[in-house]
């Protein structure tokens, strides 16, 4: 699905991946978040060769350093939106895991919503929801997979705004994968996938961070 | 942070997680519900009922030991007797010898049965009488009771003089039961009791009276039956007279017959109900794990490793099991606690109903380790749920591809299978019998798989392309991935398979209890008929119309010499033997046994052996062979427990005396007697011929149907034949029925609620499989499918398993009944041909209903819900 795909990403920027349906986005980013191995070559996470890990020590290395942000947001229905983001810190074992979940609540502006389930939430508040819980066990890299494929455009809007501001607050390299290449303008690097190959690797108006070479 | 903590956090997560899937998982785990309930009621049932087995045993035995002697006690005996009553120890004497009773107003006079009782018989158990609760007055004067056949035969009423010896007594009420009184053998005519104190007063007990000396024991709370029938037993076994013992325990014996067949029977009962559990536990799991496919991909996605999330579901699985197992107890208590209230019309209402912790505490541990082991297979496929299902959803089928090699499942499989062989052998009690099972349940399992597959190749070639499209849709589901054939034809057939076994077993059982219930023909026993009374006595019967249900004659004899060696030298060598080993600090018992020497007891005692050309109903040749008409030398047939207390084996040469003549025996079979039966049974049996020149009495057994025919018959017979006394057997028939039926509405009840509860759990395995279904009958709604058109698909895929399933099922169970019939019953099978066609229609009527029920949800849910959720 892809071939020749070489690229690096710094710590901190804010990159898109953008392609027409069928390029191998998703492929790719299941690859890059290590949710699959490819069948040559290798990926590293923040100086680790994820490929050379089995399948659970790519979960750990996930609960550790990877934030997901879905299209469908993929909240877990029978938890409370407070509960969906204690979800990885409990994984890892944290402790005072209700204190934090809430702040992260509290920066996406959900505040009010913590005991609210999935259903009970609308589109927009339902992926505030996923980013919080992305966020919450401050990771290294989040990957976002249409993060506004479900939602209108303002809402969609505001959730990139919030993707953004978060990649500056806390210093998260974050990877956005669309099709929407007005969305994609707004990260400081876009990388365009076409029939599985790297066709384009440019840093936008935007740029702040460093960029790589394909 | 430590693994107690990281647990301690799983198990938040698993609670919360569980929230609205609880009340599902808590449905699939009920299933094992059912097991446990049955296993709980079986066993507290089954408990109890032997418990008041054990009661209704004492009553028969009238206290915890009986001591028995064909003449006075000796004076270490006696002395032994008055220092245990001195120490707490319940001491009674019952002393019972024939003698004749004269009533003066009507001169009526007749051979009776006289038993002068010490006033605190029985211990156990009650004597009933006519006017009721007079029996404990007997010792406030000279008082005597009767048999009311008595006061028929001697013309008396009740307040009559009754004149025994030299001593007056006024009848004060008759007998209408005694527990326990079957003293068959030693019953020469109608029961007189009288109080022992005026026993001096007749002068009828001179030295040399022949009279039997009874003492019943009611032991103090410290002290076992069993422990003081061992030391009596060294103490005592040589004296003379020997005073023989007997235990409740022993007594149960021959009552537990019936009970054991039931206990075999509830066995299965429960080994059924836990292995549909397991079903339903099993295939209700399976399905909650496809639901649960798009929560593990996110878990996996956030860092969950798949330790991880087979620790939270297993928690969640095992917290339900626990429930649905507390609620199979509760449930199961009510059950034993119903069972005697529900049965009240058949059984006397004397099943004390008491909790058994034990059978509680072994239900729930079974049931939940049974709901556990049968949920974790389908939750280790959790474990390869791939967190790209977040990204890219694929079926169901192809997420839950089985890895190759999964060494976990293999353990897992491994874990059930060795649990089945252990619930097994906790059901069956022997491990031939458990592996007896085991191996049944492996072949029913093999078989239907193989079904499945057959059925799989043959849908992918029966389809033809002229047929509509919904039959064709409808068969290729039975071969296309993720077809759900193999799982349906397992769990349907294997379900049926269970039920319908248990059905043909019970049916088979009852047809035998009927059976035994008949047979018992016999009511009315003569005996002591001479030879040359017997053609008139005959006569008597046959005239009031009334058939003779078996004739025995009784010949008298001892043992003289077994192959070629005297009884005088045989004693002599069991005495030194005996005397030897006990001075090596062996007891008398196992010394003898050890020493392989030949029971005293045995060799001097007198035997009242018959002669027949065919066995009775109630015997059984064990080995050798039964006498052969072309053989007419004299030959023996042993009884098993005789044979072992003498030690002779077939082909030994036993020596008998019969009145001073010495008749030389070939040993040529064993035989196992039902002694339960109450029909004249012998330890010797001899071959017709050999006995036939020696002098001889008869027994003669009738079947009278109403106790007023007995009354006459028996007076008629006493008229013309003073010597002859009679027995009633209706009594002790009576009691015998009342615990057969108590058996026969047991096996009924359990195998009814098994079956009850049966159904749900088919129908929730045959269910769960649907999801796949449901979601292909939606996608072909929206490309236009109409409501007839999904049903009759559904119809299709649905009545071909329930037909295939459940027909292989039963035909299974035909097989399985039969092994069970054979082999652990030990008696002939007849299939129950109707209800088994009955039990496969129903079934297939069951999956059809499933399969339209599906249909008809496919047009319940929108297009796009189902859509989404794929």
């Amino acid at each position: 699905m892809l071939r020749d795909v070489t690229f690096a990403i710094e710590q901190g920027e804010f990159v898109a991946i953008v392609g027409p349906s069928g390029s191998g986005k998703t492929t790719l980013l299941g690859l890059l978040a290590g949710l699959d191995t490819p069948t040559r070559g290798s990926v590293q996470l923040d100086g680790t060769d994820i490929t050379s890990l089995d399948e659970d020590a790519r979960a750990r290395l996930r609960g550790a350093k990877v934030g997901f942000v879905f299209q469908s947001f993929q909240l877990i229905p029978t938890l409370t939106a407070m509960e969906n983001v204690q979800v990885p810190l409990e994984l890892r074992g944290e402790n005072h895991v209700s204190d934090r979940a809430s702040d992260v609540l509290q920066r996406v502006g959900l505040g009010d919503r913590l005991d609210h389930y999935p259903t009970q939430l609308s589109g927009g508040e339902q992926q505030r929801v996923a980013i919080a819980r992305a966020f919450a066990n401050r990771p290294r890299i989040l990957f976002a997979d249409e993060p506004t494929g479900n939602l209108d455009s303002d809402t969609g809007g505001r959730i990139v705004e919030l993707l953004e501001s978060l990649n500056r607050e806390s210093g998260s390299t974050v990877v956005l994968v669309t099709h929407d290449l007005t969305l994609a303008r707004r990260a400081r690097r876009i990388i365009r996938l076409s029939d599985g190959a790297v066709v384009s690797d440019d840093l936008t108006r935007s740029n702040g961070g460093g960029g790589g070479n394909p | 942070m430590s693994e107690g903590a990281r647990l301690k956090r799983l198990f938040a997560i698993a609670w919360r997680e569980s929230r609205t899937a609880r009340r599902r998982l808590l449905l699939y785990m009920s299933s094992i519900s059912l097991g446990v309930s049955a296993l709980v009621a079986i066993d507290s049932f089954t408990d109890n009922v032997s418990q008041s087995v054990r009661e209704q045993s004492k009553a028969l035995l009238g206290g915890d030991v009986v001591l028995r002697a064909r003449d006075r006690y000796s004076d270490r005996a006696t002395r032994l007797l008055d220092s245990l009553e001195r120490t707490g120890t319940g001491v009674s004497r019952i002393t019972t010898f024939a003698s004749m009773g004269l009533v003066p107003s009507s001169g009526g006079t007749r051979l009776v049965q006289v038993r002068a009782v010490s006033p605190r018989y029985p211990f156990y158990g009650e004597i009933t009488t006519d006017p009721a609760g007079v029996w404990r007055r007997l010792w406030t004067g000279p008082y005597a009771i009767v048999d009311p056949s008595l006061l028929v035969s001697l013309n008396a009423r009740l307040g009559d003089t009754l004149m025994l010896g030299t001593a007056r007594f006024a009848i004060l009420a008759t007998i209408r039961n005694v527990p326990g009184d079957a003293g068959v053998s030693a019953a020469i005519g109608p029961r007189v009791f009288i109080p022992d104190s005026y026993l001096r007063q007749t002068g009828l007990l001179i030295f040399g009276s022949r009279a039997e000396y009874e003492t019943l024991l009611k032991m103090p709370a410290g002290l076992s039956p069993a422990r003081f029938a061992g030391r009596f037993n060294i103490r005592f076994s040589n004296d003379t007279p020997r005073v023989n013992l007997r235990t409740v325990a022993e007594n149960e014996f021959g009552l537990t017959q019936s009970i054991d067949q039931l206990g075999n029977f509830l066995g299965i009962v429960g080994l059924v109900a836990l292995m549909l559990g397991g079903i339903g536990v099993a295939s209700g799991v399976h399905a909650f794990v496809m639901r649960k496919i798009d929560t593990v991909a996110v878990l996996r996605c956030l860092g969950a490793t798949s330790g991880q999330v087979l620790i939270i579901y297993v928690l969640q699985a095992a917290a339900m099991g626990l429930i649905g197992a507390m609620a199979g107890a509760a449930l199961g208590v009510a059950f034993q606690f119903a069972l005697p209230f529900v049965l009240k019309d058949f059984l006397p209402v004397d099943v004390h109903v008491t909790l058994a912790p034990a059978a509680i505490g072994l239900g729930l541990a079974v049931g939940v380790w049974v709901a556990l082991i049968f949920a974790l297979r389908p939750l280790l496929s959790l474990r390869r749920i791939s967190p790209l299902q977040t990204l890219r959803r694929e079926s169901d089928a192809d997420v839950m591809r089985r890895a190759r090699r999964d060494s976990a499942a293999m353990v897992v499989s491994f874990a059930i299978v060795a649990s089945v062989v252990a619930i097994a052998l906790l059901r069956a009690g022997n491990l031939q019998r458990a592996m007896f099972y085991s191996l049944a349940i492996a072949a029913a399992i093999g078989t239907l798989w193989t079904t499945a597959v057959l059925l799989s190749k043959a849908a992918k070639r029966m389809a033809r392309p002229s047929w509509p499209f919904v039959v064709r849709q409808g068969i290729a589901n039975l071969y296309r991935p993720g077809n759900q054939t193999r799982s349906v034809i397992l769990a349907l057939g294997f379900g049926v398979f269970l039920m319908s076994t248990l059905y043909q077993v019970q049916q088979n059982l009852l047809r035998q209890l009927d059976l035994k219930l008949e047979q018992s023909r016999a009511n009315l026993v003569f005996f002591d008929v001479q030879e040359d009374q017997e053609r008139g006595v005959d006569s008597i019967i046959r005239s009031s119309g009334h058939t003779v249900v078996q004739r025995a004659p009784i010949v008298p004899m001892r043992i003289a010499a077994i192959n070629g060696k005297s009884v005088a030298a045989l004693l002599a060598e069991t005495d030194s033997a005996v005397r030897a080993a006990r001075a090596a600090g062996v007891d008398g018992r196992r010394a003898r046994e050890a020493s392989n020497r030949r029971s005293p007891w045995a060799l001097r005692r007198e035997f009242r052996s018959t002669y027949r050309a065919e066995p009775a109903p109630s015997e059984k040749v064990l080995s050798g062979k039964w006498f052969s008409p072309s053989d007419t030398t004299p030959q023996i047939s042993v009884e098993r427990d005789l044979a072992s207390e003498l030690r002779i084996r077939l082909g030994d040469t036993v020596t008998w005396n019969v009145q001073g003549v010495q008749i030389p025996t070939r040993v040529t079979s064993t035989r196992e007697v039902t002694w339960a039966r109450f029909e004249p049974n012998f330890f010797v049996v001899f071959n017709p011929g050999a006995l036939e020149q020696a002098p001889k009495q008869f027994a003669i057994l009738v079947n009278v149907p109403t106790n007023a025919e007995v009354a006459a018959l028996q007076s008629a017979v006493v008229r013309k034949f003073p010597n002859v006394s009679s027995l009633d057997l209706s009594l002790i028939q009576h009691t015998i029925s009342n615990v057969l039926s108590k058996v026969t509405s047991a096996i009924r009840f359990m195998a009814l609620v098994s079956l009850a509860f049966g159904i749900p759990v088919l129908f929730s395995a045959v269910a769960a499989t649907r999801r796949e279904r449901l979601r292909e009958g939606v996608l072909l709604k929206t490309l236009g499918a109409t409501r007839r058109q999904v049903g009759r698909i559904m119809l299709a895929e649905y009545a071909l398993l329930g037909a295939l399933g459940s027909t292989a099922g039963v035909v299974l169970s035909v097989g399985g009944a039969w092994m069970l019939m054979k082999f652990v019953f030990e008696t002939s099978f007849s299939p129950a041909i109707l209800p088994v066609a009955v039990v496969a229609a129903g079934m297939t009527g069951l999956a059809i209903v499933i399969g339209l029920a599906t249909g008809r949800e496919v047009f319940r849910e929108t297009p796009m819900a189902a859509l989404r959720e794929a």
